[in-house]
């Protein structure tokens, strides 16, 4: 039988404010345990949440760029549960009205074409504290550093129909909180990471099959391996005449596999209902009208202004837009090369993504920044040097031996474009080899290539190789 | 000096006839004394206290003093006080020593009052005769045989025996205005949002109030007017700028209209209560107001919503007591779930008990429209009852409770009788509104207390009403025998 | 409604709440009574009325984005039963 998979993904991303959603306590990662933990986050007796105006702001800010409704009245309710990481028994959530809802977001598959995923809604809540398992003899210790940070719960449509899909779309969905400036996405720190429902049909039924919730995935790799895991096991299951429990499993990323999560098998009953210490949001058209007109310029629309602007491909233009910290690098390194679109692209495509990827290092953290990277440019545009050797600059460079003009002077790598030195040297190559030259003039006219590399080989590639070309010739065929 | 009013111990303080700490070391006297019996007090702060006495005769002396300065008070023991055991009347916080100020404790620091101690109440605040409380049950001073009221029943035996001037408690059924009534004293519950819940433990959000306790509407008067205010910490604090309550005590009660609502007066109300509140109303027709009966349709359905209502709320507030940050943790817990149902079985009495599962039954899958949903939409019609009313009259008038205080023990076994207790305060609590209890007379040596409801903000309007009835009544000025 | 022990024994796991087992037919009656009592709420019709969850129909007060609280830990985790190096302690949870 043929199966078709469905996917919906639930993504956290937590949001960049200063201070936590409902206190003025500091959201800095890393901090001592419980040192950012104030009253209002460690639940004391009496104390009283009040909403963070930056996360309404942020909230909107996702829901206009995604298309969706921003409610004009949205509600705050307690999710009630017991976890010693969550300190009053209940996560401040919003339930039955979410600030943000019904909205899409259109990705791009691998054969080009491109896909709408619809938003069910986008909702605003607290996020839990962190138990530390096994912290002193067989106890969990708790640290509520992290309780109180604001969460912004994206939830997709059923929309997506495989592991890749999945990754396009939560790859869109961190390119996106990104260049909104509303979180850092940082995956490692659990700043980004999602939950997937999972299931299979046969291909044509209409109803869903049963799906399973795999929890806290927090990389892209892992979504797509978690992911197809599921959908063979879910699969196996079936064709071999069982069923599918729908469940909560979660996905080990040492064994590539998903497992149920029985621990917390127990069926849950949140008891949600409206936090009577906090108030109904209301937002109005005139606050809305301040965000639209403060939005970036997101990648789609920055994408085809590349292009427009540049000349670049359309894949180019993809490929550098889908982090805003890439397309502000390459549009600043355009600047610095005096606007030279096709090669800056293929620079920051090729040899910066390669030595980023080589070192494991985000572009924020790039030792050749874009106005260094710029200045190399403008010097293969001017002729200063070769391509070939602007490499050798540019490895410099990265491992910060100086600025590419410093480089080139140290190591005296200046491209020789003087006709006479060059016609000099081309004599001397001719006088050393008379049997090729021979060979040539009858005929061989290949052997140019010999020639050429003999005549770079004598200026240590420093010779503007299409003066030595063309030189070669006239001496040559004369 | 026991028997003085706030404001006149003020306006001793200023002219220098004793200090804050003669008149502070007084009432710290008459606690020892007198408390065994009432056992009205959780805490007394003696060492606190003089040290406030100190630094408050410091700034009468500077000439920096308010009204307030100098005179000492006691807290409910359910707002928050830093480095002061605070147990909201359970053993699940015997052992919690706040680590911060609720803010209305730090707007009194403020203005110069003494806290003595913390008062005896309900285990959080649930109850309506003060036996529900983990240091067992506060006595009336009336009758030590009969309950003081509740929650607030130790602020409201306090005040009656003439151990403090004034006291503060909070009102989420009827907490300040019931006790007020069988204690013979003044308390007042203000408009929800007046007074800052930051720091209050929290019972039920949406109903929860803090308001004072005194002998006379005046001294409320000045009491209300350092509590109340706005606070950027409490998301449901009204900001709005307090009115001089004590600057309008005067105003004259001519033309004032006061509707009668007839559900007040049917079934249920003892008839020497009643006849109490007819002689009282009388009074008021001669003091130039005019009386008319209205109708408030809904009021059988309050105590019926409360019930949902309230239980709903405090059984998600009360799931932070788990035994992980502060209060009450079982010994030698096996493992997670033992910890948490050990320690909150241990903690809780059982009527805290009885409203958490109550609450989390309400809440619970299927059953949240049916009882929750239903219950918030029957309090839209109760406010509307009031609204309507409203446009008609000023001011609401009733009895406080359907009777005059209970014997000890005559309920404890009978929740719903028990809840009935509070049929004439909770309907105020669900609408939000502000409500006043002033003594109105006695019935077999036991006190009587009216009620007044006003519209929203109208604090100063009910105690300006309860100071012109003072003028002409004495039932406010007799105190209990036997605390000499 | 009639609550029965092992409703009340659900109920009581659902708040994480200790009973004893003694008084667990008190409380069946208890609830029973409460909700039969709640009941009368059924006796108005309340189709199209909007629940009154705040009195005064308020909205939403928002605090700007500001750091205003500082590390308070070791007086906070003065009142703790149980702490180490900063962290609360509970029994081993087992994921």
């Amino acid at each position: 039988m043929e199966w078709e998979t469905v996917i919906g993904l639930e993504i956290h991303t937590q949001l960049a404010t200063k201070s936590k959603i409902f206190s003025g306590a500091s959201t800095t990662y890393g901090a001592e345990p419980n040192t950012q933990a104030c009253a209002v986050d460690l639940g004391l007796p009496g104390v009283l949440p009040v909403l963070n105006a930056e996360v309404v702001r942020m909230a909107a800010m996702f829901g206009l760029a995604t298309h969706s409704t921003v409610a004009p009245r949205s509600v705050f309710a307690r999710k009630n549960y017991f976890y010693p990481d969550l300190p009053k028994g209940y996560q401040i959530s919003q339930f039955e009205l979410p600030i943000v809802h019904h909205g899409y977001l259109d990705i791009e598959l691998e054969d080009g074409r491109s896909k709408r995923i619809g938003i069910t809604r986008a909702h605003l809540e607290e996020d839990a504290g962190k138990s530390l398992h096994e912290a002193y003899l067989g106890k969990t210790g708790i640290d509520l550093n992290r309780a109180g940070t604001p969460l912004l719960e994206i939830v997709s449509e059923p929309d997506i129909r495989s592991a890749r899909e999945a990754v396009a779309y939560m790859k869109k969905i961190h390119s996106l909180v990104r260049y909104l400036g509303i979180s850092d996405g940082n995956m490692q720190e659990g700043s980004f990471r999602c939950d997937a429902n999972v299931s299979v049909r046969p291909k044509g039924q209409q109803a869903f099959g049963t799906r399973t919730e795999i929890k806290n995935i927090n990389s892209f790799r892992f979504v797509e391996q978690a992911i197809n895991y599921e959908v063979e096991r879910q699969i196996l299951l079936l064709e071999g005449g069982g069923t599918v429990v729908q469940e909560t499993r979660l996905f080990d990323p040492d064994k590539h596999e998903t497992r149920s999560m029985r621990s917390k098998e127990e069926a849950n009953d949140y008891r949600y209902f409206p936090d009577p210490d906090l108030l109904p949001v209301e937002v109005d058209e005139a606050f809305l009208a301040s965000i639209r007109d403060s939005l970036p310029e997101l990648s789609d629309a920055r994408k085809t202004r590349l292009v427009s602007d540049y000349g670049l491909s359309e894949y180019d233009a993809g490929i550098l837009t889908a982090s805003r910290e890439l397309a502000d690098y390459f549009e600043s390194a355009v600047n610095a090369a005096a606007g030279a679109g096709k090669l800056t692209a293929n620079w920051v495509i090729g040899e910066l993504s390669a030595a980023l990827r080589r070192d494991d290092r985000e572009i924020k953290d790039s030792p050749v920044d874009a106005a260094a990277l710029g200045s190399l440019l403008l010097r293969i545009e001017d002729g200063t040097i070769s391509g070939k050797l602007a490499k050798q600059v540019f490895e410099a460079m990265w491992k910060g031996e100086g600025s590419a003009d410093e480089i080139i002077e140290q190591q005296g790598l200046k491209q020789i474009s003087d006709a006479s030195a060059i016609t000099g040297i081309i004599r001397e190559v001719l006088g050393k080899n008379p049997a090729q030259v021979e060979q040539y003039r009858a005929g061989q006219v290949k052997l140019i290539a010999f020639f050429v590399g003999q005549v770079m080989k004598a200026t240590q590639g420093k010779a503007n190789p299409q003066q030595v070309n063309e030189l070669l010739r006239k001496l040559l065929d004369s | 000096m026991y028997q003085k009013s706030l404001v006149e111990l003020a306006a001793d303080l200023q002219k220098g006839a004793y200090s804050s700490e003669e008149l502070t070391r007084a009432c710290l006297q008459r606690i020892h004394t007198h408390d065994e019996r009432l056992n009205s007090f959780v805490t007394v702060t003696e060492t606190q206290a003089l040290t406030a006495a100190q630094a408050a005769d410091a700034a009468i002396k500077a000439g920096t003093a308010g009204p307030l300065t100098g005179i000492p008070f006691a807290h409910k023991d359910i707002f928050c006080t830093n480095g002061v055991k605070t147990s909201c009347g359970s053993r699940m916080l015997d052992n919690f020593i706040a680590p911060y100020d609720a803010t209305v404790t730090q707007k009194l620091l403020a203005a110069g009052a003494v806290m003595v101690g913390k008062t005896n109440m309900d285990e959080f605040a649930m109850g309506s005769s003060n036996e529900t409380s983990f240091y067992g049950p506060v006595r009336n001073p009336w009758d030590e045989t009969t309950v003081p009221g509740g929650s607030s029943g130790g602020s409201a035996a306090a005040v009656a025996a003439r151990l403090v001037p004034v006291s503060t408690g909070t009102d989420t059924g009827g907490s300040i205005r019931q006790p007020a009534a069988l204690c013979g004293v003044t308390g007042l519950k203000p408009t929800y949002g007046r007074v800052s819940r930051y720091g209050m433990i929290a019972f039920a959000s949406s109903l929860d109030q803090g308001g004072p306790f005194a002998r006379s509407a005046e001294d409320a008067a000045v009491l209300l007017g350092a509590m109340a205010g706005f606070d950027a910490r409490d998301s449901t604090s009204v900001d709005r700028p307090v009115d001089d309550y004590v600057a309008q005590l005067n105003q004259p009660l001519q033309g004032l209209k006061i509707g009668l609502p007839k559900e007040y007066f049917g079934a249920g109300l003892d008839t020497a209560v009643g006849d109490a509140i007819a002689v009282a109303i009388e009074e008021f027709r001669k003091l130039g107001a005019t009386v008319t009966e209205i109708t408030l349709p809904n009021t059988h359905l309050s105590v019926p919503a409360y019930y949902v209502v309230a239980p709903a709320e405090c059984s998600s507030n009360l799931s932070r007591f788990d035994g992980v940050r502060f209060g009450h943790r079982a010994a030698n817990a096996q493992d997670l779930q033992d910890l948490y149902t050990r320690s909150r079985g241990e903690g809780f009495g059982s009527e805290v008990k009885r409203r958490i599962l109550v609450g989390t039954y309400a809440l619970s899958a299927g059953y949240y429209d049916a009882y929750y949903l239903k219950a918030q939409q029957v309090r839209h019609l109760i406010r509307d009852d009031f609204l309507q009313a409203f446009a008609q009259v000023d001011v609401i008038m009733g009895p406080t409770a359907p009777s005059v205080a209970f014997k000890l023990g005559e309920k404890a076994d009978d929740p719903v009788s028990m809840y009935l207790s509070d049929i004439y305060t909770i309907s105020v609590n669900l609408a939000g509104l502000p409500a006043i209890s002033i003594p109105a007379g006695f019935s077999n040596g036991l006190p009587i207390g009216l009620q007044v409801i006003g519209n929203y903000f109208a604090e100063a309007r009910l105690l300006n009403i309860g100071h012109r009835y003072q003028q002409v009544s004495d039932w406010h000025t007799r105190s209990p025998q036997g605390f000499e | 409604m009639e609550l029965d022990a092992s409703d009340v024994e659900k109920i009581a796991h659902l708040a994480r709440l200790g009973i004893n087992t003694e008084d667990i037919p008190a409380y069946a009656r208890n609830l029973t009574d409460i909700l039969a009592f709640v009941e009368q709420l059924n006796s108005v019709d309340t189709t199209g009325v909007e629940p009154l969850a705040h009195p005064l129909d308020a909205t939403q007060r928002l605090r700007p984005d500001e750091v205003t609280e500082t590390n308070n830990r070791e007086n906070f985790q003065k009142v703790a039963p149980e702490t180490e190096s900063g962290l609360y302690l509970v029994p081993q949870v087992i994921e």
